[in-house]
């Protein structure tokens, strides 16, 4: 996760003599599947463009310095602090936030269990929280308990829906989706 | 009247009857749970689809045509007099649309005489912390409005300022404030007065509650416990922040707000605006986290209302992390020294509580009523003082006063136990008069395996485990200004609307609950529409009280709905409407079930496209204990008894809480997977304040050191222990839903029940929060104490 938020774009590489900013310049990020392009000043951040510019407000900001996880998404699949990228920084990568992980009317796996065991309360980091665990099963179909504990160790959750989160975990692991 | 018979008494241990006088109007009585179709199901959140997919709409998430963005002006001094402000440099920014500065402050004491020699001109408020809001800009973007704060200017006087709480105490320290205050009080403790004494920082004493003569009691005693406990000051930490969009227009005002309360600010802002109430609009759909910090217009609201007022545009204001730890209300800290006499057998003889604390620029730092009230005594008495430090202000936090208050009873109710040689739970079935304690004692000592428990400190090896017990009470509020109204449309659909609001706890399922059994549908075909004050007047979200005032209305206005079309129907099936019953969105009668019809047949006969019914909360069947403006306190409390298993790591230091039962009562459950998250959350909530929570500050510069959340820790996954939930149903006939709330009793145990199993694993007791690693080993004699 860490290398996939701190390696540049291969397009900011290339432009070793060129400068852009501090003015909105335009920007082309492939999100949820769809190639967007969109006037974005060199200093946003990933998370500020998804919530304004592409109107994507599933992704929350909760301290806009990467210590509580409520604004994770998926870059090339792997969870992604959003506020502690830049946008330009993006590249080519796809990007999946809430919004894209639901197919349709069709819940992801994670949701289903999230609503079938009450991993929600008030709800502000829970589509963080989903995307980290719904990138776990993808990677880990069965995880045990402390696994899943350590996908969601950076996630902060005031309402304490961990307990909850951990059930629905366990439970759509013995199903065998995700 | 009526005359009806409820079941009374808790599930499992003996349910019999009591009878109540009921109003005429109100729906009969429930029976117990099982026998119920909805009410008491763990029906999944409503909203929870919403939540998981992202497309739930939180303030922060609100954007509207013309939107400016606010950011505010704080202080950088801990303490300074503002001689003048310049705005007109951001004024004419040609991005920024209104500058505000802010003249009034709400949320924190004010002087009794407030400056009345500040001359000619609008007089300036002291900023009494750094972080102390002084004006706000709305401009184009927030990044506009951001540097264009830069261009006001301030002409501060620095002050002499004092942030600990120890330093504010003594006799030649800095004066917080320039002369005696009047305190703005929260529950928790009695509200301040302007009698109460103050000198230089320190306000008080008050000493509600007194009874009996402590020194005759004490005399009695065969066994005195007197100690000292420290409580540090704990921050909300709502996931998100402070926020608002406030949209003023010539024919009325509409503000999104993230808040615990939209009528009770609906009215507030019609007031500081000078607007009718029905010209001001509040609304919230989903709120991310309020626990106390939430519950009225605070100063960020007011200053975006006057910005859209100014600017003819709607404001945006949405406090960042820095600024809602500095400025969003806080749990207060406090020291304590109490003493506990108790005659052999364990009966207490006197109580003797003295206790100041700060809620920084505010009042209202008390220790709640567990020592007065949870135990029989014949002898209390008590000496409350706040302390004032350069410092935000402090607010109701989840339990407030309770929660810092057991954390020294219980532990103290434990030392008394092992110095009579009592167990711990036995001493408390001959002190506590409360018979659910007594059952919710009997069911975790179950349940955790209490037997399993050895003497203090038994464990061989560095990591020692221990299991400690602590109780928790809580005044059963009821908001009596709480109505409902319920809404059927000629097609046969229900709706509910309420002005109350979810913050996170699910009322807007158990609403469809309570109205789905009383009209016989399933809940997911009711629409609740709450957070607004176009609908009737709801409850705050705050003190517990959200089901237990709001559900009954509802039941009573669905129920006139049920008799409206009960009367439709009687003559269609040529029955009685006493014999008619509505099951499965039928009308069916009771004698006969081929003799039915549907709801929506019924429905379809209506004269107009819908009817309605508007019920609000009647007092409590068998009366309140005390009554109030707009609320009123049941006659019983809520509590909880919990248990908490923990692995002490004498050589790290390291506390980890492996399993916690808590056993917890709320009346009537609605909906048992909602309670248990709340429980949970209690109970997490708890953890974090007893090992990983505090809020510091530096006295040399007046900074809060840790206005973040990776330098501010609250729990996480990793620290998530086992946690084992069990709820009683305490059935008690005292209205149409008989449900109370739990979310403030499952956090005030947590705490103790942690520091009574730490004693228990290593036999030494950390009097201090939060039980750090460096307390355990200072305690040990392994470093040096004060490290």
């Amino acid at each position: 996760m860490l290398e996939a938020s701190l390696a540049v774009s291969p397009v900011i590489a290339e432009t070793k003599t060129a400068t852009i900013g501090p003015d909105a310049g335009p920007l082309t990020l492939k999100i949820n599947g769809t190639v967007r392009t969109i006037a974005v000043a060199p200093h946003s951040t990933l998370a500020e463009v998804l919530r304004g510019s592409l109107d994507l407000t599933g992704t929350k900001i909760g301290c806009d310095r990467g210590a509580c996880s409520a604004c994770t998404v998926w870059l090339d699949g792997i969870p992604v602090a959003s506020c502690m990228m830049l946008a330009i920084d993006v590249g080519d990568r796809s990007v999946t936030t809430i919004e894209g992980l639901s197919d349709g009317d069709k819940l992801h796996p994670v949701q289903a269990a999230f609503i079938e065991h009450d991993a929600v309360q008030c709800g502000f980091c829970t589509p963080g929280l989903v995307m980290s665990c719904a990138s776990l099963l993808a990677q880990n179909p069965h995880p045990t308990l402390d696994e899943v504990k350590a996908a969601t160790s950076g996630h902060l959750c005031r309402c304490g829906t961990y307990p909850h989160v951990f059930a629905a975990m366990l439970a759509a692991a013995t199903t065998g989706k995700g | 009247m009526r005359r009806d018979k409820f079941p009374s008494g808790i599930a499992g241990v003996s349910v019999g009857e009591i009878e109540r006088q009921v109003p005429a109007d109100e729906a009969p009585p429930l029976p117990t749970n099982d026998r119920l179709a909805v009410i008491g199901k763990s029906v999944p959140r409503i909203n929870g689809r919403a939540k998981v997919t992202g497309t739930a709409r939180f303030t922060v998430d609100i954007k509207l045509p013309g939107m400016l963005h606010a950011r505010l002006l704080r202080s950088p001094h801990p303490h300074a007099r503002i001689a003048s402000i310049d705005i007109q440099a951001a004024e004419r920014h040609p991005d920024v649309r209104a500058v505000h500065v802010i003249t009034d402050v709400v949320g924190r004491a004010v002087e009794r005489d407030s400056g009345t020699d500040r001359g000619a001109g609008v007089h300036l408020p002291a900023a009494l912390y750094i972080g102390a809001p002084i004006a706000a800009v709305a401009a184009i973007t927030e990044e506009v409005a951001d540097a264009a704060l830069g261009l006001i200017k301030v002409d501060y006087e620095v002050l002499p300022f004092v942030v600990d709480m120890e330093d504010a105490r003594k006799s030649d320290a800095p004066a917080v404030f320039a002369s005696p205050v009047i305190g703005t009080g929260f529950e928790g403790r009695t509200p301040g007065s302007g009698e109460i004494a103050q000198h230089g920082n320190i306000r008080g004493p008050s000493k509600a509650g007194a009874r009996g003569d402590i020194d005759v009691g004490f005399a009695e005693a065969d066994v005195v416990v007197e100690e000292e406990y420290r409580t540090q000051v704990q921050t909300h930490c709502c996931m998100e922040t402070h926020s608002v969009v406030a949209d003023w227009r010539p024919d009325g005002l509409t503000v999104y707000l993230s808040t615990q309360f939209t009528a009770g600010v609906r009215n507030e802002l019609a007031e500081a605006f000078k607007l009718p109430r029905n010209r001001v609009r509040v609304v919230v759909d989903a709120m991310g986290g309020g626990f106390g910090s939430k519950s009225s217009a605070g100063n960020y609201a007011r200053a975006a209302v006057a910005l859209s007022r100014a600017a003819g545009a709607p404001v945006r204001l949405a406090l960042d992390r820095r600024e809602e730890q500095l400025d969003s209300g806080n749990r207060p800290g406090t020291f304590q020294r109490l003493k506990i006499g108790a005659r052999k057998d364990g009966r207490l003889s006197a109580i003797s509580l003295y206790t100041y604390g700060t809620a920084g620029t505010a009042t209202g730092a008390g220790v709640g009523n567990v020592a007065q009230a949870m135990y029989e005594c014949a002898n209390f008495a008590s000496e409350q003082y706040d302390v004032f430090i350069n410092a935000g202000p402090g607010c109701a936090m989840r339990g407030p006063g309770n929660t810092p208050g057991a954390f020294a009873l219980e532990q103290t109710i434990d030392e008394l136990a092992e110095k009579l040689t009592i167990d711990p739970l036995l001493l408390r079935d001959r002190i506590d008069a409360s018979p659910v304690r007594r059952e919710e004692r009997r069911r975790g000592a179950e349940r955790i395996g209490w037997s399993r428990r050895h003497v203090p400190g038994a464990d061989k090896g560095p990591i020692k485990r221990g299991i400690g017990v602590a109780q928790s009470l809580w005044g059963a509020n009821v908001q009596t200004n709480a109505s409902c109204e319920v809404r059927l449309l000629r097609d046969g659909s229900v709706e509910i609307l309420s002005s109350v609001q979810d913050i996170g706890t699910g009322i807007g399922t158990v609403l469809a609950q309570v109205v789905a059994e009383e009209l016989g549908l399933r809940p997911q075909d009711i629409t609740v529409r709450i957070g607004d004050t176009d609908f009737p007047a709801g409850p705050p979200s705050y003190g517990s009280r959200t089901t237990a005032s709001i559900t009954p209305p509802a039941r009573n206005a669905a129920y006139k709905i049920k008799q409206m079309l009960l009367e439709i129907a009687a003559p269609h099936l040529g029955v009685a409407v006493d014999d008619l019953l509505m099951r499965d969105g039928r009308i069916v009668a009771r004698q006969d079930a081929t003799r039915s019809m549907s709801l929506r047949d019924a429905a379809a006969t209506l004269r107009t496209d819908q009817i309605g019914a508007l019920a609000s909360r009647s007092d409590d069947y068998g009366g309140f204990r005390r009554a109030m403006t707009d609320a009123a306190l049941a006659e019983n409390d809520l509590g909880g008894v919990q248990f908490a298993e923990v692995a002490v790591d004498t050589e790290t230091g390291i506390i980890r809480v492996e399993r916690f039962v808590a056993v917890q009562d709320c009346g009537r459950p609605m909906n048992p997977r909602q309670i248990e998250s709340q429980v949970q959350g209690g109970i997490l909530q708890g953890i974090s304040y007893a090992l990983f929570e505090d809020r510091i500050m530096d006295r040399h510069t007046g900074y809060m050191l840790n206005a973040d959340l990776e330098h501010y820790k609250i729990v996480g996954p990793r620290e998530t222990p086992d946690i084992d939930v069990i709820v009683l149903e305490n059935y008690q006939g005292q209205s149409a839903t008989d449900a109370y709330g739990i979310a403030e009793p499952s956090n005030i145990a947590t705490a103790p029940a942690i520091a009574n199993a730490i004693y228990n694993a290593i036999g030494v007791r950390l009097r201090q929060l939060p039980m750090t690693p460096a307390a355990v080993l200072s305690a040990l004699g392994r470093i040096p104490r004060g490290s």
